[in-house]
């Protein structure tokens, strides 16, 4: 894959923040990159490269292609804070990019977003250097208090923006999209006068953010941020990272796409297998495995065993209509992590069928040969049939009558 | 008595011929809520359960005078059946499918706001309640009693939750409303406060929220300023780690912004009174009466 434009050398800092949604679809800068591209957004030269003689390969044609000695090799992992964490290289010449690219492959970078394991670069993007004459800032996100798509930019590019957020708010100049009309021309001014820029500078601010607000649109995003975005001596505007995370829900509109820039790699295994049984899983550092209905019951489930002393293992939303398999997959989620020292089922149906639930704790306890604790709150719909499966099963069930008990119960069973 | 319905709401079901639809419509009828009809494309002519069932929402409001209507149809047309019910000025639709891209919901969210016929509650919610008169969603009807307190929440669960411990303890409900924990959706927190604030007949509320977005504060803010009877309150997801999205869109920490403790403060600093555990909802609220 090659990207048209730019010339030069130094890349920005790079910065990142907490922005990240763990279960929206998130892909490479490398792919996001090739996906501004397609919607006419200037991003430099640059070729993705799985090894390091491709890497090779890579900034030696970059290097005939443009004339200039300096590329950048980048680690391409799902997480922010690369440059910081030694993942973003800056070289000159084919020798040093090989250099650069041996080193960073297969090395483990530790970000504050990957959490203290780190991830273990497996891709790198190889790209043009360019000359950098100021940074921006760019982002696109759905913005919930006016229920529209929100515009920022500033000219505290390659900064840290929730701090400049923090501390000089006037610096973030922001609009929001009017779905009835979408983004218009004066909005565009607005944002390039609030930036500075002369009028070769705006006419290809315009265009690029044209660009990016119909790939907004039109690819379903939660987030689109450019940091920094760059202006060159020449008045070129040029995304010079890129992110993109997806909306998870419109999946049915992109299925084909999203599965050809999934890297499974990234994410947890345990997490996508629970996201492809329907389930709603994240791991986590406790003891107590938890499997619940409902998102706000699990959150406030975790958060009562913690009250009481106790660690959860993890956070499992089982969902309102959850099958008997779905329950026994729950399970054996949950005890893929050696950690899990009881499990705590808090089920109040509403969607959710007690008599469904019950089946799949009763599977999956038999299935499994379950040798934690269990304790099972069961509550609502058809609760009596539910009930009813739990005596009758013969197995060691610890029953609860509301949260609190049920809480305390597995708190004090998982601590033997 | 109550807020959004009552015993003279008449229910349509959109999407009710789908077996989400029929398994909670069957629920919603056995409960006594009055459906008057089904709406389902390509289906009209025919019944279901002895409930009509149309092709279009401009026919079941024309023939049968529905004014609510409860939405299961899937996501990918979820947004598409909301629009439906606007365009036939149903004046209340609440929406239970979960899963509605975001850029669909603010397509409907700037419909919603250049009219003023229609109120959408949710999605991605449990539905409204005015216990032993209308059920209106996927909520256990059983757990509820008639009474004179409103709850209001964006967790589905942790409402039967609350409901459930009110129950228990003799205090029955007027209305409970989900909200949904989506970051778009039609009725935030304000607009149910302040319809509980002028029901004469709701003394007191428990709101109900969690991790992420602002809501809660802004809610807060107003129940300072406006809110004539006590508050209880809880916040899910004190315990979440940062950055990871629990279940909900909504449901995420950015930045150290729409943490469990910040609306915890505000709620506080507001005059209500915030279980410190799920299981307290109902005692908290008990010890303001």
């Amino acid at each position: 894959m090659l990207y048209a434009f730019g010339r030069g050398a130094q890349p920005g800092p790079e910065v990142c923040h907490d922005t990240q949604e763990a279960s929206a679809v998130n892909i490479h800068e490398y792919q996001a990159k090739e996906l501004y591209w397609r919607y006419g957004i200037p991003v430099p030269k640059g070729i993705a490269c799985m090894s390091v003689e491709e890497a090779t390969a890579a900034a030696k044609k970059l290097i005939e292609e443009t004339g200039n000695e300096v590329v950048v090799v980048k680690a391409q992992i799902h997480a922010g804070g690369r440059g910081k964490a030694g993942g973003v290289k800056v070289v000159k010449g084919v020798n040093a990019a090989t250099e650069a690219a041996t080193e960073i492959l297969g090395k483990t970078l530790v970000t504050h977003q990957t959490g203290p394991e780190g991830k273990v670069v497996q891709r790198l993007l190889v790209e043009q250097g360019l000359a950098i004459k100021s940074e921006l800032y760019l982002a696109l996100v759905v913005d919930r208090e006016s229920s529209r798509i929100a515009i920022m930019a500033s000219t505290e590019g390659g900064m840290d923006i929730e701090e400049v957020a923090a501390s000089t708010p006037e610096k973030i100049h922001t609009i929001t999209i009017d779905p009835a009309v979408g983004l218009q021309g004066y909005q565009i001014r607005q944002l390039a006068f609030g930036l500075g820029l002369t009028n070769q500078e705006q006419k290809n601010f315009s265009k690029l953010l044209s660009g990016l607000g119909k790939l907004f649109e039109q690819e379903d995003c939660s987030i689109a941020e450019i940091n920094p975005l760059i202006l060159t001596e020449d008045e070129q505007v040029i995304a010079l990272d890129a992110k993109v995370n997806f909306d998870s829900n419109a999946e049915f509109r992109h299925r084909d796409f999203w599965k050809s820039v999934r890297d499974l790699s990234e994410e947890a295994a345990t997490e996508t297998e629970a996201k492809e049984a329907g389930l709603s899983f994240i791991q986590l550092d406790g003891n107590i495995g938890c499997l619940v209905n409902g998102a706000g019951l699990a959150m406030s489930t975790m958060d009562t065993i913690k009250y009481y002393g106790g660690e959860p293992a993890n956070f499992l939303d089982v969902g309102g209509g959850a099958s008997e398999e779905a329950v026994t997959k729950g399970f054996r989620i949950i005890l893929q992590s050696e950690a899990v020292q009881g499990i705590f089922v808090n089920i109040f149906g509403g969607i959710m069928r007690c008599d469904t639930i019950a089946n799949g704790v009763v599977a999956a306890t038999k299935e499994l040969g379950l040798e934690v604790p269990l304790v099972v709150r069961l509550e609502g719909t058809k609760v009596e049939e539910g009930r009813k499966i739990l005596d009758e099963s013969g197995l060691a069930i610890t029953s609860a009558a509301t949260m609190a008990e049920g809480a305390q119960k597995i708190v004090a069973l998982a601590k033997g | 008595m109550s807020i959004l319905v009552d015993k003279n709401t008449r229910v349509v079901v959109q999407g009710m011929t789908g077996s989400v639809g029929q398994f909670h419509t069957e629920q919603m009828l056995a409960y006594g809520t009055n459906i008057v009809a089904g709406c389902t494309p390509g289906r009209g002519g025919q019944s279901l359960m002895d409930v009509p069932v149309f092709d279009t929402m401009r026919d079941v409001v024309k023939q049968t005078g529905a004014n609510a209507s409860c939405v299961f149809v899937p996501p990918p047309f979820a947004a598409d059946a909301i629009l439906e019910a606007v365009d036939a000025e149903v004046p209340l639709v609440v929406c239970i499918t979960e899963g509605i891209p975001v850029m669909d919901m603010i397509k409907v969210r700037r419909v919603l706001d250049s009219q003023d016929k229609t109120r959408l509650i949710g999605p991605n919610c449990p539905g409204v309640i005015t216990p032993d008169q209308c059920k209106i969603g996927i909520m256990p009807g059983h757990v509820h009693k008639a009474g004179r307190i409103g709850v209001v929440s964006k967790s589905g669960t942790l409402t039967y939750e609350a409901v459930g411990q009110l129950t228990v303890l003799g205090i029955g409900q007027s209305t409970a409303v989900g909200i949904g924990g989506d970051p778009i959706n039609g009725t935030d927190f304000i607009d149910v406060l302040k319809l509980f604030n002028e029901d004469p007949n709701t003394d007191g509320a428990i709101l109900i929220g969690e991790i992420g977005g602002n809501a809660e504060e802004q809610a807060a803010a107003w129940i300072k300023q406006n809110f004539k009877k006590p508050v209880a309150g809880f916040i899910a997801g004190r315990t979440a780690p940062p950055g990871k999205r629990m279940g909900h869109a909504g449901a995420i920490i950015s930045g150290g912004k729409g943490t469990a403790d910040a609306k915890i403060e505000a709620l506080e600093d507001a005059g209500v009174k915030v279980a410190p555990t799920p299981s307290d909802m109902g005692a908290t609220l008990q010890s303001l009466l």
